[in-house]
């Protein structure tokens, strides 16, 4: 979050760049996502305090029913911050789900070995993707959409059942919890936590993620500066892949099982939280911390509507819907009023 | 010398066509079905209908092509929708819970004033879209996400959560017909694509489109009235959507609000691509996009017809997606083949572009060179 990030002017034709609102403008966003946050938890507050909205272990709920978005989001903040996107990884979930499943209960592999195994898969998967999109310069929401179909099809040839893990070993890692005092919050929030403070020094304190913003804002420039945007670009894709594998793992935990449908449609969801999180996408300009109130927002979003309680499925969707219609006009709003 | 020369520059020039590798997948894709299925390509007459693997191709793939000709524009100005597949759900809905309420379910008046539902429906939904992108600035997939995810929420609404079943003889002509010996939907497709081509390529429309996909705010200072035009496009997308959701539910002669049209946005911008649209907009090929959406359909059936078992679809869909596009990039094509159609053409440098005045195609090909992002 510090001024050094000196990242070039997003690509966006209604900012002119006038560097003296320069930083106001970069972090407002980030600003208005986290004040609406606390806005909708306060109406939470005050219309549900009488079913125990207000006790601290609805706050880390949030943490713990949303942690392997948090850390899908942050791998998709890499690349919407250079400019690409990322559609394969609700597929990428989907399958470590699958894969770790397949091999802890079927090959009786021990979940230490998997872990490992099912991140490098991951990571190589997001390697390939970068590379076809670097050298063959084929547009990364093709090359992702192909990934996505690949490994939502690889989940399908491992088993077209799910598959549901008793190994004791799982079951013990998904339920520790880890007192806070107040409450607690599993090992998955607890990661996913880890990974955005990873995240936020890489994107912030390291030539890595400084390139990242470079490549994002305009890769001619970047090029023309001598900055490997191909390893670069290539990298992005990895992590994305990476931190996929990761929320699968922790998604794994989370529900116990593997499923060929689990987590379809994620990828919307981590796209959807990074950008209400503030950065474009168009790339060059955000923050991974806008990327946390954004996975935030969606959750509240949901525990609300838990909270109401009486909503059927198809309300909930057009609850999801209308309320994430009403925040994406009001940070606009917001947003666009301070800029003029 | 002379005779070798110009075929090769007229075999240049064709391989440079935009439509040249998006007709090419298609036609190997529909002769790899020939030694699994040797009368692929008859078609016969039975009941006075014409039945075949080719018109079925046609008939099934008449809704992804209405989406993707919808969808083609709107990408052209440098937007997305990824609501056109709630939407298929919420006009099939409307349609059929409308119909399922009269009394004669026949009756053409209350067939076609069901259809005008839907369909009023779909245009403000696509209204709906163009309002938050042109008027409140909101980036399109994000915008559109909004119906997305509430649209099928809707449709189920509407619906009551069932899958509402119908039996009405004039609606199920528009999916599941025959007019003529073909499939009714056919002609609703060819009748769309024409004013689509004809609205886009021999007026100004399709110019202005373009400007304002290259570059919205420099079209309206010229004075194109680039926010109009842009809500236009959603309205157009989502009306094209609506009648392949009338089409869908027609079919099939029920409504699913949670399953019909499920990912055909996903298949529809694939199409776009495949045929040679760039997602960066400012550019666009309804007839590539036609036989995008074909190749997509025509995979589907390859893949069912050569007994691929059912699991492996989507990998092997994955892999002839990045074939596609591998062979569309020019610089795979310069990577890979580049050394050996240089030797054999004469050509200096294989597959770079240099535009020749006498070659048309080539300039337009030219471009995909810079937008590579």
């Amino acid at each position: 979050m510090s001024a050094t990030t000196q990242s070039p002017t997003a690509s966006d034709s209604r900012t002119p760049s006038k560097a003296a609102r320069l930083l106001g403008d970069r972090r407002l966003p980030v600003g208005v996502t986290a004040l609406l946050f606390l806005v909708m938890y306060g109406v939470g507050l005050g219309r549900y305090q009488f079913y125990g909205f207000a006790e601290p272990q609805v706050f880390l709920n949030l943490f713990i029913d949303n942690g392997y978005l948090l850390v899908a989001a942050v791998g998709v903040t890499f690349v919407i911050l250079s400019g690409g996107i990322d559609l394969s990884v609700g597929s990428m979930i989907g399958f470590t789900t699958m894969f770790t499943a397949w091999l802890v209960e079927r090959q009786g592999l021990p979940i230490v070995v998997v872990i490992p195994m099912a991140l490098a898969v991951g990571a190589f998967g997001g390697f390939l993707m970068g590379y076809v999109i670097h050298n063959f310069e084929i547009q990364p929401f093709i090359v992702t959409l192909a990934g996505l179909f690949l490994f939502r099809g690889l989940c399908l040839v491992i088993s077209k059942e799910s598959i549901s893990i008793g190994d004791a070993s799982v079951s013990s890692m998904a339920q520790a919890q880890v007192s806070l005092g107040m409450g607690f919050v599993s090992i998955g929030a607890i990661v996913s936590l880890v990974v955005l403070a990873v995240a936020f020094y890489v994107l912030h304190y390291t030539r890595f993620g400084r390139r990242v913003y470079a490549i994002g804002g305009n890769e001619q420039s970047a090029m023309l500066m001598g900055l490997p945007q191909g390893g670069t670009k290539i990298a992005v894709y990895t992590v994305s892949g990476f931190c996929s594998a990761l929320a699968g793992l922790l998604f794994t935990l989370y529900i116990q099982s593997g499923d060929p449908l689990h987590a379809t449609g994620m990828e919307l969801d981590a796209i959807a939280a990074v950008v209400i999180g503030g950065t474009l996408l168009t790339g060059g300009s955000g923050y991974v911390l806008g990327t946390l109130f954004g996975v935030l927002v969606l959750g509240l979003i949901k525990s609300i509507i838990q909270f109401e309680g009486t909503l059927s499925s198809w309300w909930t969707k057009i609850a999801t819907g209308v309320l994430l219609c009403a925040f994406i006009l009001v940070q606009r709003f917001m947003t666009t009023r301070k800029k003029t | 010398m002379t005779t070798s020369s110009t075929t090769s520059s007229r075999w240049r020039a064709l391989t440079r066509h935009h439509l040249f590798w998006p007709v090419a997948v298609l036609v190997l894709l529909l002769l790899v079905n020939v030694p699994f299925t040797p009368d692929f390509f008859s078609i016969k007459m039975a009941d006075g209908h014409l039945y075949g693997s080719l018109v079925s191709i046609v008939l099934f793939g008449s809704p992804l092509i209405l989406v993707a000709v919808g969808m083609t524009l709107v990408i052209a100005t440098g937007g997305i929708d990824l609501s056109v597949g709630a939407v298929v759900a919420i006009t099939g809905a409307l349609a059929c819970s409308y119909i399922s309420d009269q009394k004669d379910q026949g009756a053409l008046s209350g067939v076609l004033l069901a259809m005008g539902l839907g369909l009023l429906a779909a245009v403000v939904c696509g209204l709906w879209n163009g309002f938050l992108v042109a008027r409140m600035g909101i980036q399109p997939i994000i915008a559109t996400l909004i119906i997305m995810v509430a649209g099928r929420g809707v449709a189920q609404l509407i619906t009551d959560g069932q899958i509402i079943t119908i039996n009405s003889e004039p609606y199920k002509l528009i999916g599941g017909g025959y007019w003529l010996t073909l499939p009714f939907s056919i002609f609703v497709v060819a009748a769309v694509v024409a004013v689509t081509g004809a609205l886009t390529r021999r007026t100004a429309l399709g110019l202005l489109v373009e400007a304002v996909g290259g570059n919205a705010e420099a079209s309206r200072l010229v004075g194109i009235r680039s926010r109009r035009i842009k809500i236009l496009v959603y309205m157009f997308c989502a009306l094209c959507a609506g009648i392949a959701g009338l089409m869908i539910s027609s079919n099939t002669s029920a409504a699913d609000g949670n399953n019909a049209g499920l990912w055909i946005e996903l298949d529809a911008i694939l199409a776009v691509v495949i045929g040679g649209t760039s997602l960066l907009g400012g550019r666009f090929s309804i007839g590539g996009t036609v036989v995008g959406a074909l190749v997509i359909q025509t995979l589907t059936t390859t893949i069912y017809t050569i007994g691929v078992p059912t699991q492996t679809n989507l990998v092997f869909k994955a892999a002839v997606v990045i074939v596609v596009c591998l062979l569309q990039s020019p610089k795979f094509r310069d990577k890979v083949f580049g050394a050996k159609f240089a030797a054999r053409f004469g050509a200096k440098s294989g597959a770079k572009p240099a535009a020749t005045p006498a070659d048309p195609a080539a300039a337009t090909e030219a471009a995909p060179k810079m937008e590579v992002s």
